[in-house]
């Protein structure tokens, strides 16, 4: 088979984009993380990021919405609608309301189930009951956490089971109705069966959101992402089509990678 | 079979180290209680104290002491949670932040009766604050300070950086995640903070010597004008402590019944301290229960 040392797919016109990164530069310190990353994500799809332990993928992920601010000199452009996000002039705190994250260990508030939904609402200026109450339905319903709960929403969120607890933070987070949903391998401290009504959950999602997720297990990246990209050693070295990139690998790194000779 | 010996001996021998401590504590506290617990009336608790003839009081220390580590708090608290907030929350980690560390590090170390000394020639000598309860605040507020900084540090720390990416990737600004959300995760275990503190400022005999004086005029509890010197609330007048009390009549009392009136007073103390203690957890118990819900 014939292979390359990358191949970045790149999309018509007609495929809308969330989120382009443009020679994505990430360091900690001297220690270089990302060096020049292009990649772009496709709008109402799942993008999954898959790569070894230190390839970067978590840290590309959590620069997407400057989680990294003060932690990582990010340099580069990251565009969303027209906007370089990686700029001074940007409000972080609007721009999140639009790019959620959901992080690996599942962080509920300490406050009860409903409080966790409506907390960032009201502080981004929704007060009305009647609305807040909808908004909480809705994500809950989306979250397909809504059955398991209703009955319970002014019990606390710590008494939520692991996989309870990661879907009430997806609901958390599209609560605010965001574009963009980045996931750092949310299913990694879940059993099987919650992972596997998370992935549900997530193929759900991607009608209305657009999704990205770090993920270590590569039969879920299979599962559910329509697009995939591969990080080796702070780069890009393959993004395609999902179906594609695992019966037809075109970089000789990744076919390593998925088949299980390396890393 | 060593392994299982050895362990075996080993975890004898931490029962044993652990029994000795409580068997410490208990003849310590028994001894205390059981030579103060029958000089305890209601009289003792609330007349005034008497210099030359038995059958005096604590009733005036005991208000003193309790409206000076109120006073205390008052001053200390929004102090320490602001220090502390800024040191978990906001420092950069360098050479400034480890310089404050190390200074209240070293403050909190310092000999109380430093504190006491430092005090009477700041606030007493060049303020001009007189021997007052006032004086005594301010110096028992430099005893405190840092370890209740350091304790309410503890305290924001032990809550996870999950809870603050949680609240940023939601949008919400640094601050409101400090304030709405990890503050009050961190509530119940800075109230037992606080309220330890107290028992230890309650305690507090040296910074007071020279602060807050060592006399005990008397107060017309029917006066809650703050100005009058007979007011309880006045901060301006002086105010003998319980544990400053306990201090002067051993060392000297001439009132006959001085033994007497010391055991009594020093079973309040400890019994006021225990009480403080009992509350440190309950309270925080229920408020982390109420706060979140559970």
């Amino acid at each position: 088979m014939e292979t390359k040392d990358r191949y970045i797919l790149q999309f018509n016109s007609d495929q809308e984009i969330a989120l382009e990164t443009k020679q994505l530069k990430i360091f900690y310190g001297d220690y270089e993380a990302i060096s020049a990353a292009d990649l772009q994500i496709p709008r109402f799809k799942i993008t999954a990021l898959i790569g070894a332990s230190g390839s970067g993928k978590s840290t590309f992920l959590r620069s997407l919405n400057r989680m990294n601010d003060g932690i990582a000199n990010v340099q580069g452009q990251i565009w969303y609608r027209d906007l370089d996000l990686n700029t001074k002039q940007i409000d972080v705190y609007a721009m999140r309301r639009q790019i959620g994250m959901v992080f690996q260990r599942p962080n509920p508030f300490p406050k009860s189930i409903y409080e966790n939904i409506t907390f960032a609402l009201e502080r981004h200026g929704i007060t009305d009951k009647k609305q807040l109450k909808e908004r909480v339905e809705t994500a809950l319903k989306q979250a397909a956490l809504w059955d398991e709960v209703k009955d319970k929403l002014n019990k606390s969120a710590l008494a939520l089971s692991g996989g309870q607890a990661q879907r009430l933070c997806i609901a958390r987070a599209i609560a605010l109705q965001p574009d963009i949903l980045l996931l750092d391998e949310p299913a990694s401290a879940l059993d099987p069966i919650s992972t596997a009504q998370l992935e549900e959950t997530l193929i759900n999602l991607k009608e209305h959101y657009t999704i990205v997720i770090v993920t270590h297990n590569l039969p879920q990246a299979a599962r559910i992402s329509d697009y995939t990209a591969h990080f080796s050693q702070g780069t890009v070295i393959e993004f395609n089509d999902t179906k594609d990139m695992f019966t037809q690998p075109k970089v000789a790194l990744t076919n390593e990678y998925i088949s299980g000779d390396f890393g | 079979m060593n392994a299982k010996r050895n362990d075996k001996i080993a975890t004898g021998l931490l029962y044993t180290i652990a029994g000795i401590v409580i068997l410490i504590l208990v003849l310590l506290l028994g001894f205390i209680i059981i030579r103060g617990l029958p000089q305890l009336s209601w009289s003792f608790l609330t007349s005034p104290s008497k210099a030359f003839s038995s059958g005096g009081g604590i009733g005036i220390q005991l208000f003193n002491s309790l409206y000076l580590l109120i006073l205390t708090m008052l001053i200390s608290l929004p102090i320490a949670l602001g220090a502390s907030i800024y040191l978990n929350e906001y420092a950069k980690p360098g050479m400034i932040t480890n310089a404050v560390r190390t200074m209240i590090e070293i403050l909190s170390s310092l000999p109380s009766v430093v504190v006491g000394l430092f005090g009477f020639l700041l606030f007493v000598v060049q303020l001009n604050l007189s021997f007052s309860i006032l004086s005594g605040a301010l110096a028992l507020t430099v005893f405190n300070l840092p370890l209740l900084t350091r304790s309410i540090e503890g305290s924001l720390k032990a809550i996870s950086n999950d809870q603050r990416n949680g609240g940023l990737a939601l949008g919400i600004s640094k601050w409101e995640t400090v304030t709405k959300i990890i503050l009050p995760a961190a509530v119940p275990s800075i109230v037992s903070g606080v309220i330890l503190s107290a028992g230890r400022v309650f305690g507090e005999a040296a910074a007071l010597i020279y602060t807050a004086g060592q006399s005990a005029p008397a107060l017309n509890f029917a006066n809650w004008n703050p100005f009058n010197i007979d007011s309880p609330i006045n901060p301006m007048r002086p105010a003998e402590t319980l544990a400053v009390h306990i201090w002067k009549i051993n060392s000297e009392g001439i009132m006959p019944d001085a033994t007497a009136v010391s055991a009594g007073s020093a079973a309040v103390l400890i019994i006021v301290v225990l009480l403080f203690n009992l509350l440190a957890r309950w309270l925080g118990r229920a408020l982390y229960k109420c706060l979140t819900a559970a």
